[in-house]
């Protein structure tokens, strides 16, 4: 990518109660570029997308981004349990101070743009599946009409079928809206579908271990293709030798 | 419309939710009567006769007088209190610090027994409103203390770092998440306030001798006037139940409307 990065992060480190998750991270995400981020389990991956979207301060090192607005969609839906769906979607523009009448609008027309069927709209989280949930996740991080998204391990708790289904609603969307998303998850099929990129993460959390671009255009992959590149990454990649360690204690 | 409709469901449905509470009352009534017929007239009047006197007493216009003054007297302490206990218990929940200094204040506060307090305050206030109203501020505010402090330190920090995500400010998200989450707490201990305010406001109202439903009883025990007592005492409960049915409960089934959309068809209460 030549064109100014519309994320970049410079030697981010940080660290819990003195122990360093990340350090020398440099990552530079392009405008319109879906970049997947991906590492074994417990590698920081998740403290490193808090980082870059404001939601927890870096120890070391700064984030800049040239994005106009940017969204998260999170691992858990994170709705408010006593707003209807309508509401949840509608609560970024709240936060932003558009008024009621304009937020329901565009609150509505996000749910479409996430296939989230309008007669379910007055329905309270608890109503919904789990299915549902993280479809009206991910229309209120589109109602704000974001050009960029975080995404931090969205579908890892849906079943194959939902998970494949929420993939290509991704897909279609940032096609759509051309926003660029780092999308964290450490399942490789999904990254091989969604991304432009994919660029992994040190086991240790200690700076890029390195990157590879993918063939083709998200969507216009077919599986066959997909499935290969997975396949070549594990079996002759080096780079992904250690994706799928676990270190269960360092799971917090 | 849509809307409209439903909040009628509701309302019905709160209203119908009434047999339930009638059913009760007459079972209490029941064991009254039992009371009544073992220990006779003297010591324990027949419950309706004892209504007959409340109703008897409230056909002269200076009982709702009355009743009203105590009612209000209880409600000014009960805003106090709601107040003062709402926005320390704001703060400590969000202060570790202040929670702790204030946990054991609470505990001294709850030990010492209102009647105590009665007796400190008709000391430093003489036979005044005042009196009254401190002795329900002290016994009361530290129940809403608990609810609030409680209820900000189980809030859902992922709803926060979602809302900081999105870019929301400390006051934004105290607002639309923290008070939203706080409510929930906050109701029961309201309602246990509230028991509180008009109990404590009739204690004080007898022993400090300024009128009110307290007056009126104690001059019934004067008069050893038990059926009077009894009376007095029926209006009280009622002014309690009137105000807690009908200003606390609807307020509450209105914030947390989207937990009775929780509960399956059949047991909706």
């Amino acid at each position: 990518m030549t064109a100014p990065a519309s994320l970049r992060l410079l030697r981010v480190g940080h660290a819990y109660f003195g122990r360093t998750v990340l350090d020398r991270v440099d990552l530079a995400v392009g405008a319109s570029e879906v970049v997947a981020l991906v590492g074994p389990s417990g590698c920081g991956k998740s403290t490193l997308v808090h980082i870059a979207a404001g939601v927890v301060e870096p120890l070391r090192g700064t984030v800049r981004h040239s994005y106009r607005r940017h969204a998260m969609v999170f691992q858990e839906p994170r709705l408010l349990p006593w707003a209807s769906a309508r509401d949840n979607i509608a609560y970024p523009l709240r936060i932003a101070g558009v008024r009621r009448a304009e937020r329901l609008a565009r609150a509505e027309a996000a749910a479409e743009r996430a296939s989230f069927d309008a007669v379910d709209l007055d329905k309270y989280p608890v109503e919904l599946s789990g299915g549902m949930r993280q479809r009206v996740a991910i229309a209120r991080a589109l109602a704000v009409d974001p050009d960029f998204i975080f995404f931090d391990e969205p579908f890892t708790a849906l079943d194959v079928a939902l998970k494949r289904r929420m993939q290509d609603l991704v897909i279609e969307a940032s096609r759509a809206s051309r926003f660029a998303a780092l999308f964290v998850t450490h399942d490789l099929i999904e990254a091989a579908r969604i991304a432009h990129r994919i660029v992994v993460l040190d086991a240790n959390g200690d700076g890029i271990a390195g990157e590879r671009p993918l063939p083709g255009e998200p969507g216009r992959r077919d599986d066959r293709d997909v499935f290969e590149t997975v396949q070549r990454f594990l079996r002759d990649d080096p780079l992904f030798r250690h994706i799928h360690d676990v270190d269960e204690r360092k799971l917090a | 419309m849509h809307a409209a409709l439903d909040r009628l469901g509701r309302s019905c449905r709160f209203l119908w939710a009434a047999w339930s509470g009638l059913a009760a009352l007459g079972l209490l009534a029941a064991l009254w009567q039992v009371g009544h017929e073992v220990y006779g007239d003297f010591i324990l009047p027949a419950p309706l006769a004892t209504v007959q006197a409340a109703v008897a007493a409230l056909s002269r216009p200076d009982t709702w007088d009355i009743a009203l003054l105590t009612s209000l007297r209880a409600l000014k302490g009960f805003v106090a209190a709601g107040l003062a206990g709402g926005l320390v218990g704001l703060v400590a929940g969000y202060s570790p610090a202040t929670l702790r200094l204030a946990r054991p204040l609470v505990t001294v506060l709850l030990g010492v027994p209102p009647i105590a307090w009665i007796v400190l305050a008709m000391i430093w206030f003489g036979s005044t409103d005042g009196t009254v109203a401190v002795t329900i501020l002290v016994a009361a505010a530290p129940v809403v203390f608990v609810g609030v402090a409680e209820g900000v330190m189980s809030r859902d920090r992922g709803l926060d770092a979602m809302a900081r995500a999105f870019g929301a400010s400390a006051w934004k998200r105290l607002t639309t998440l923290s008070l939203r989450h706080v409510a929930a707490h906050l109701f029961p201990a309201l309602v246990l306030a509230l028991g509180v305010a008009f109990k404590v406001a009739v204690m004080a109202e007898l022993l400090a001798n300024v009128g009110g439903i307290g007056g009126e009883l104690a001059r019934s025990r004067a008069n050893l006037d038990v059926a009077g007592a009894l009376a007095w005492v029926l209006i009280a409960v009622a002014a309690l139940i009137s105000v807690e049915y009908g200003v606390l409960h609807p307020v509450r089934a209105e914030v947390e409307r989207w937990r009775a959309a929780a509960q399956p068809w059949g047991v909706k209460r």
